[in-house]
């Protein structure tokens, strides 16, 4: 293995003592916390109260999920781009022929079965930005969670 | 019928003449190439890392009609002088300068000259591949997301390299034939064919059958079968390979899994005993494809249709997944250790010459070498595989269909030809004079074997080792889950003699054990010794302890295997190919 | 022994033990993680109020919450540990921590009409009150290290390992620190101290009575200094962020307390934070006048109150200043450990040995000067 000699960088005397540092440090974290006293910033929402429904943003990236054509056709056609860029790896494809009396037969390919494993998704988007035939959308919903019924 | 191939090699290197260097200018550098060479060769001889100029329809064992202009190079020669002019002087290397033409050449079909020039790259062989690509992808669909050979396409490689983002064809494109079945084993889709007609010269050249064409002119030109015919020969799916688009698919593998997703391992074809150097293609542990792999020695770029669905017996109905030992007539799942006490418990009982073998040609050496250490420790007499033999053909389907009786001929017959014993332990255990018989991968109600369920029954001691369940496995006592050729490592010595190895790739399913080491467990059970724990430590101390194997290890014999034993096969397939060498039809 | 010194000291030591420490130490859990949430624009813990309503008292139940789960809890012991060490590790870091609090003065002596004599508000009163704190403190490092060692597991032993030598580096500081407090005192006894502070001002504040000298003021110095490196070793001393390698996550899961669940493992976090108040605390006396309130102000609120039906109210006053200022300088340690990330191992051993000792040992020598000349 190649060694790197790394440079560290020469430090001041002020930098040495680390107290300058320190205060410096101590002062932001105080200013954070009386910004937060004092109401002038607010990120967290107090969720089941305040919901994200209204204003739920353009690029929020939900549960994947396979779309249907205008004719009611699931347009994917397995060609398991997404489960090749997938980086957890939750998506299983299990590709099959379109038998040749099927009216859509001459699309050839189908997914015999299409699975996500939703407890792997992290919900990247890669699939939907992969996918050749826009068969596969992040949904916009969030509260996917359930209970067994 | 010629002498066995490294005799030929040798001889020839002995009789050959010196062959002639030409000094070759390729991409600025020069070379030293064998006089003749093509093109195309010498490029890739040139760059050493095994690339060479894009290109669609040439293929070094296949004759080069220059039909898909990929190839197109540069090329230059010294000037010639005007009559009465003086000649250009050679520089310090005496190399001459080079004039270069203005047009390209196609690189396949022409041979380097002395003092030739070759540009490779450069304003003019990009524009003219551009132009090509541009051309093949008019009218080829964008279908990629579903076609098969996407991923090992070399029409979409290139296109990344030299197509354009965008189609500038306005009108509509041809509609040709898709989803066409041209054999029982191949499907062909007429518009993805880029007409490099690879296929109809393997068919015509190589397999001998002449079944396919292009049918009409220009951009209606179509691939097809000869009407009434179909490409049905053995070494068909060869053309799915060769395809460079995916105009032609195999039925087998269609659709079944993107090729991004298999893992390549490095094998050796079991169908018949030549030993096709193979590429098991699996995707997490399950195989879903074998190709052929270049070995010049074995089976050239080649293998057949035969060879290439063996992997199907991984999918059998009824294959065994746990070891078993039977108490009170039915058959208990057992841990290996349980089973290897079990059975040694049971076999120690039994006096020497009262224990038979039958092992298989299927084993890999060192399951062979094995076993003969098995049977001294038994003191079993009565040792044999189970010979197989089948029509050869002209090419590469070998007349043994057992890939390894020059390992068991070697290892384990000893003198003896491969299945003489069978009658006497058929006879032995009529008698009863033969009490216990360990079957190693192979059903004893064989007809080669010739025992009925009921000699088996009769029996005091059966052990069996094997895949799938069959009469031997339920008449056993104690029944060890083994593992597929294509799921072991080890290796096997070929009709020819030439040592090559199995590098797995699949993997096996539940409690299937490897072979070898369910019987090294039974060896050190019976007071064999031990003290193996891999494979290559196996093969070393075969190694030391047969002649013929004198220091080699697993690894010493290469990707490419090695000749090991003189055996009076040869391979046809390499004669033709050794001709049409000789008369010029190929590099 | 007389019957009233008994019943005296069992209600100092539920008093000031169990109904202001143990709560203290519940509450203050949830102060830092409210407070480190502000520091990080966050809100924190702001739910668990009353059950069964949608009261949140701010997350003022959190700690009950906390408490009842770490009960609650299965108390599983993993099967590869030294059983008896492994059980007494818990115990042994939380007993030191709250024996140090007999020997600290939690306010000014408690005047009951009543009553003839006035009941000092200090479990005990010792004339070695430093000493038995650091005597006893000291005894914390048992806890880890057998926690660490009986754990018989790579993380939690490496974590009793960096502990043992963290705490036994920052003791020696620790201790040299407060030498030069003690000899311009002259006194072990920290009531004593805190009467002198409230008279003569504080140490580091030293504005009234006899504090308007030049030999208090030059003594700044070495108060400042031996004050800087108290409060380091402290942190050192208590594990806490940035010196918190014993436990600190991304190296070692959770350091020595990793095969710790349940009660056992709230055990040691309620040691690890009784040790920091009472840190606090032997701060707050020594430096910051304990219980006395500034500029002499002492004196005006005894006087108002003596002799009357309310004499007891300065001693009450004053014990709710000590808990204020322990509660302000507990405000400091969360507030650090909300900036500063984790130093290096060898950044902390090298700041123990090579910069507080020598410092610490230096100080004692400028304070003794400064005795002996100003």
């Amino acid at each position: 293995m190649a060694t790197v000699t790394v440079q560290r960088p020469k430090l001041s005397l002020a930098e040495k003592l680390f107290l300058p540092g320190v205060l410096k440090g101590l002062a932001i974290t105080l200013g954070h916390a009386l910004r937060m006293l004092r109401g002038q910033k607010k990120v967290t929402m107090q969720y089941p109260e305040e919901r994200w429904d209204a204003n739920l943003p353009e690029h929020y990236r939900g549960a994947p999920a396979l779309v249907t054509d205008e004719h009611g056709r699931e347009r994917c056609v397995s060609c398991q781009l997404c489960e090749f860029i997938c980086p957890p790896r939750a998506i299983t494809i299990v590709p099959e022929e379109i038998p040749g009396d099927d009216q859509w037969a001459k699309v050839e390919k189908q997914p015999k079965a299409f699975e996500i494993d939703m407890i792997r998704c992290i919900y990247c988007g890669m699939c939907e930005e992969v996918c050749p035939e826009q068969a596969i959308f992040l949904r916009k919903d969030y509260a996917i969670t359930g209970t067994l019924p | 019928m010629p002498a066995p191939e490294t005799a030929t090699a040798e001889a020839a290197e002995e009789e050959k003449p010196a062959v002639e260097m030409v000094d070759v200018q390729i991409d600025g550098a020069w070379h030293q190439v064998p006089k003749g060479t093509r093109m195309i060769e010498a490029v890739r001889m040139a760059r050493g890392d095994g690339s060479t100029v894009p290109h669609y329809c040439y293929h070094p064992k296949l004759t080069s009609p220059g039909n898909c202009r990929m190839c197109l190079v540069q090329m230059g020669m010294p000037p010639r002088p005007a009559p009465g002019a003086q000649a250009a002087a050679p520089d310090a290397d005496g190399h001459l300068p080079i004039s270069w033409m203005p047009r390209p050449v196609i690189a396949c079909a022409n041979t380097v000259a002395p003092n030739m020039g070759i540009r490779t790259d450069g304003e003019l062989v990009e524009e003219v591949r551009q132009g090509v690509m541009e051309f093949l992808l008019i009218n080829h669909p964008l279908d990629c997301p579903i076609c098969d050979q996407a991923g090992e396409c070399s029409l979409q490689e290139f296109s990344v390299e030299y197509g354009k983002g965008s189609s500038r064809f306005r009108e509509a494109k041809v509609k040709k034939p898709k989803n066409v079945d041209v054999g029982p084993r191949i499907r062909l889709d007429d518009e993805r064919c880029i007409m490099c007609s690879r296929c109809i010269r393997f068919s015509r050249e190589i397999a001998d059958e002449d079944v396919l064409g292009f049918v009409d002119r220009g951009s209606r030109t179509v691939l097809a079968t000869y009407p009434g015919k179909e490409l049905a020969h053995n070494y068909s799916l060869n053309t799915v390979d060769l395809c460079p688009v995916g105009a032609l698919t195999s039925n087998d593998f269609r659709f079944r899994q993107r090729v991004w997703f298999l893992k390549e391992t490095e094998s050796v074809c079991t169908g018949c005993g030549r030993g096709c150097n193979i590429q098991v293609e699996a995707r997490e542990g399950e195989v879903l494809r074998l190709t052929p792999r270049e070995n010049n020695d074995v089976n050239s770029s080649w293998m057949c249709d035969h060879g290439r669905m063996t992997y199907h017996e991984l999918h059998v109905a009824d294959r065994l997944t746990d070891h078993m030992i039977k108490e009170g007539g039915r058959h208990q799942v057992a841990r290996r250790g349980e089973a290897v006490r079990y059975a040694a418990a049971l076999l120690k009982v039994f006096k020497p010459g009262e224990v038979a073998i039958v092992a298989s040609g299927r084993m890999t050496n060192e399951e062979l070498y094995l076993t003969r250490k098995l049977a001294a420790v038994l003191e079993a007499k009565l040792v044999d595989i189970i010979p197989r033999e089948a029509e050869a053909d002209d090419y590469l389907f070998a007349a043994d269909q057992n890939p390894n009786t020059q390992g068991a001929r070697l290892l384990l017959c000893g003198r003896s030809k491969p299945g003489n014993k069978l009658a006497k332990i058929r006879k032995g255990i009529a008698a009863g004079e033969i009490k216990a018989v360990l079957s190693l991968g192979e059903e004893l109600t064989d007809e080669r074997v010739g025992l009925a369920a009921e000699d088996l029954a009769g029996l005091s001691f059966l052990l069996h080792l094997g895949t799938v369940m069959g009469v031997t496995a339920e008449a056993a006592q104690v029944l060890f889950a083994g593992s597929f050729p294509m799921e072991k490592r080890g290796s096997m010595i070929n009709v020819t003699g030439r040592l090559q190895r199995l590098g797995g790739g699949g993997i096996a399913p539940g409690a299937c054990a490897d072979d070898w080491e369910v019987l090294r467990d039974l060896i050190a059970e019976l007071g064999g010794g031990n003290g193996i724990y891999l494979l290559e430590e196996l093969f070393s101390e075969m190694a030391r302890e047969v002649s013929k194997l004198k220091g080699l290890s697993l690894g010493k014999i290469g990707s490419q295997g090695m000749h090991l034993i003189d055996s009076k096969e040869c391979v046809p397939l390499l004669r033709k190919e050794a001709e049409r060498r000789a008369s010029g039809l190929i590099p | 022994m007389d019957l009233g010194l008994i019943i005296s000291s069992a209600v100092k030591i539920i008093g000031f033990v169990f109904l202001m420490l143990m709560p203290m130490i519940a509450y203050i859990i949830w102060v830092e993680r409210r407070f480190l949430a502000i520091i990080q624009d966050r809100i924190g813990p702001n739910r668990v109020g009353i059950p069964w309503t949608n009261v949140g008292l701010f997350g003022l139940g959190q700690p009950i919450a906390d408490g009842l789960k770490s009960f609650l809890k299965e108390d599983f012991t993993p099967g590869h540990v030294n059983k008896f060490y492994y059980v007494i590790a818990p115990a042994l870091v939380m007993v030191p921590a709250l024996l140090t609090c007999a020997v600290l003065p939690f306010g000014r002596d408690l005047v009951l009409p009543f009553l003839d004599e006035p009941i000092r508000l200090v479990i005990a009163d010792l004339d070695i009150g430093p000493i038995w704190i650091f005597a006893i403190a000291s005894l914390g490092v048992y806890g880890i290290v057998l926690a660490g060692w009986a754990s018989n597991s790579k993380y939690p032993f490496l974590g009793g390992v960096r502990a043992t030598s963290q705490m036994i580096s920052y003791e020696i500081s620790l201790g040299l620190s407060i030498i030069p407090v003690l000899l311009l005192f002259q006194h072990l006894n920290l009531n004593d101290i805190v009467r002198y502070q409230s008279e003569h001002g504080w140490l580091l504040l030293p504005m009234w009575g006899d504090g308007w000298s030049v030999q208090r003021w030059l003594y700044l110095i070495p108060a400042g200094v031996a004050f800087i490196i108290f409060v380091v070793s402290m942190f050192a001393e208590t594990n806490r962020t940035p010196f918190d390698l014993p436990e600190c996550e991304t190296e070692l899961v959770a350091g020595y307390h990793t095969e710790y669940g349940s009660m056992k493992f709230a055990m040691f976090f309620m040691g690890e934070y009784a040790a920091m108040i009472i840190g606090s605390g032997l701060a707050v006396t020594l430096f910051l006048g304990g219980w006395s309130l500034p500029f002499g102000l002492d004196a005006l609120v005894l006087g108002v109150f003596s002799d009357t039906w309310f004499s007891w109210v300065p001693a009450l006053l004053s014990t709710g200043i000590f808990f204020l200022k322990i509660v302000c300088f507990m405000l400091f340690f969360i507030w650090v450990r909300g900036t500063l990330p984790r130093f290096r191992y060898d950044q902390l051993m090298k700041l123990g040995w090579i910069i507080f000792f020598e410092a610490a040992l230096a100080n004692i020598f400028i304070a003794a000067g400064i005795l002996m000349f100003a």
